[in-house]
């Protein structure tokens, strides 16, 4: 089955200090990983080692250990652009997905007039979708939502009736965080192509599961998360072409984003810190830099194949489970490893309440999707969302506790 | 472990909740969500003469929130708004490690959500339905 490969879930699965440590004496089986992953010792490793031998505020002092800090901080950024094909200075730190989406709803958004228009899905996470709601009303711009099909996948069918001369914006889940659902770009670019508009992808759940090439996929804007992909709370990033970046103003006024200030005006700084008012998060842009080297040392194809392996296990799991429907595709092709389903007459919460006797994270609820729920007529879904580290026992664990709680719950 | 939590009593009122189903001619209803879950009720109540005399829930949630939703069924009718108020209070000290009393005694089987946190508010959300509701019925 796993024949000599570079990718080897044991020895990465070894690598993480909290799943080895277990849960109140037993296994930890953790399926929460679209909600927050684990971090592997080198990121630990990363992070210590620069708060104890580089810990000083970045671009501003002269002393060895600022140069130090500004040297990690910056070669964080380098290393996240690797990891997305792109070049360093279009990499923009912010807290996490929602605020790099917040910062174009509010950046970018304001060059919006009344009547322009932006298209986003219904399977979206709040965080693309509220920032562009109250954009709605700050600025009196449409928004418009894509349809999903059965399978829980955004329906690009309906995009040439959606996008009109007045579209601005597609900004879509690359991964559904709900279905699991990959969004199939060229189509979504093609349109905006067509009329001028940009594209922005929520990459949350898409980039814990191997290096990108966001030039080769043709979009603007890419917003994403650390602490999904093995790296710290507290960091994300947002991509952008600098000639983008460049022509859009400031979020935040302060710190670090001035090239000179003068009691009559402000001259910003060049892109990418103009969008970095204030102290950054330096050891936390640091962890993620080292998660970021930690991915690219993997054999992505063996790790994508187990990834892949073990959904599949899951998704035949649920067929077998009497009262069990999937929620997304049923298939994986076009899918990541993120799998919602429904138990007939059980409750989310009480499902994964359950599940937890059995050593087993998962996430029941809305996901922070409340309108794919809406369209699905539930109140919420539970959710296993699988990383590279999980393993056959995690699955057994999650079929035989989905066994106790269909029969006690029912 | 979070077995206790489906034990019997708990799992009775929930598979067959007393008060299920919405009332012809409320005096007043109301629905109320758990934002963090997405779990909804929607809780009607009928009044004579200032005595609750009839109870009718529409629950969307789990099977916690389920059996307190039968609970309020079960023993807030013939009682008077103040009384019926008081079952927010006791479910509130069983939660923190009191008894359950009479009227309200039926409340103690929920002792076992003390210790898990995150699903307080799962018990707790019929409760505040019924004192909107009741609110919602008080004449001008």
């Amino acid at each position: 089955m796993s024949g000599a490969t570079a990718f080897d879930p044991a020895a990465v699965r070894a690598q993480f200090p909290l799943l080895m440590r277990g849960l109140d004496g037993g296994p930890l089986h953790y399926l929460d990983n679209g909600a927050t992953s684990q971090l592997p010792q080198a990121v630990l490793d990363a992070m210590i080692r620069f708060e104890t031998t580089s810990r000083a505020n970045v671009l501003r002092s002269v002393h060895r250990l600022a140069e130090a800090a500004t040297d990690a901080y910056e070669g964080a950024r380098l290393d996240i652009a690797r990891y997305l094909n792109v070049p360093g200075d279009e990499i923009i730190f912010t807290s996490g997905t929602t605020s790099a989406i917040n910062l174009v709803a509010r950046s970018f958004g304001e060059g919006m007039q009344p009547g322009d228009e932006v298209v986003v899905s219904l399977l979206e996470h709040h965080g693309n979708f509220v920032p562009w709601q109250m954009l709605r009303d700050r600025r009196g711009i449409t928004l418009k939502i894509l349809p999903v099909t059965d399978e829980g996948r955004i329906d690009l069918s309906a995009l040439t009736r959606t996008v009109t001369k007045r579209t601005k914006l597609i900004a879509l889940a690359h991964v559904s965080n709900v279905t699991g659902a990959v969004t199939d770009v060229a189509p979504v670019v093609a349109a905006a192509r067509t009329v001028g508009a940009r594209v922005l992808l929520d990459g949350a759940q898409r980039t814990p599961h191997g290096p990108l090439d966001l030039p080769g996929l043709g979009i603007d804007f890419y917003a994403f998360s650390g602490h999904k992909m093995f790296g710290p709370t507290g960091i994300g990033c947002l991509w952008a072409k600098k000639e983008l970046l460049a022509s859009m103003p400031p979020l935040m006024g302060g710190g670090e984003m001035i090239r000179t200030v003068t009691v009559e005006r402000t001259e910003w700084a060049d892109v990418p810190h103009k969008f970095e008012a204030g102290t950054p998060p330096i050891a936390q842009a640091v962890g993620l830099g080292a998660a970021v080297r930690w991915l690219m040392q993997l054999d992505w194809t063996s790790a994508s194949a187990h990834e892949m392996r073990l959904t599949q296990r899951v998704l035949d799991g649920l067929g077998r489970l009497k009262g069990a429907r999937v929620i997304g595709p049923s298939g994986l092709q076009g899918r990541a490893p993120v799998i919602s389903f429904e138990l007939a007459g059980a409750h989310p919460h009480d499902v994964c309440q359950i599940l937890d006797g059995f050593g087993v994270a998962l996430r029941g609820g809305h996901h922070c999707a409340q309108p794919l729920m809406d369209h699905f007529g539930v109140a919420g879904t539970t959710r296993a969302s699988l990383a590279l580290y999980n393993n056959d026992a995690d699955v057994d664990a999650l079929l035989t506790g989905l066994d106790a709680a269909a029969a006690k719950l029912r | 472990m979070s077995d206790d939590l489906y034990q019997q009593a708990i799992m009775e009122r929930a598979k067959q909740p007393v008060g299920a189903g919405r009332l012809a001619a409320p005096d007043a209803s109301v629905t109320v969500d758990n934002p963090l879950c997405g779990d909804r009720i929607t809780l009607d109540l009928k009044l004579i003469d200032g005595t609750i005399a009839a109870v009718g829930h529409q629950v969307r949630g789990c099977a916690l929130c389920q059996a307190s939703a039968s609970v309020i069924a079960s023993t807030a009718v013939g009682q008077k708004p103040a009384a019926a108020l008081a079952g927010h209070e006791v479910l509130r000290g069983v939660l923190g490690g009191s008894e359950a009393s009479a009227p309200w005694a039926a409340l103690g089987i929920f002792a076992p959500v003390r210790r898990h946190k995150s699903r307080h508010d799962c018990v707790l959300l019929p409760f505040e339905a019924l004192a909107r509701a009741l609110a919602q019925a008080k004449p001008a």
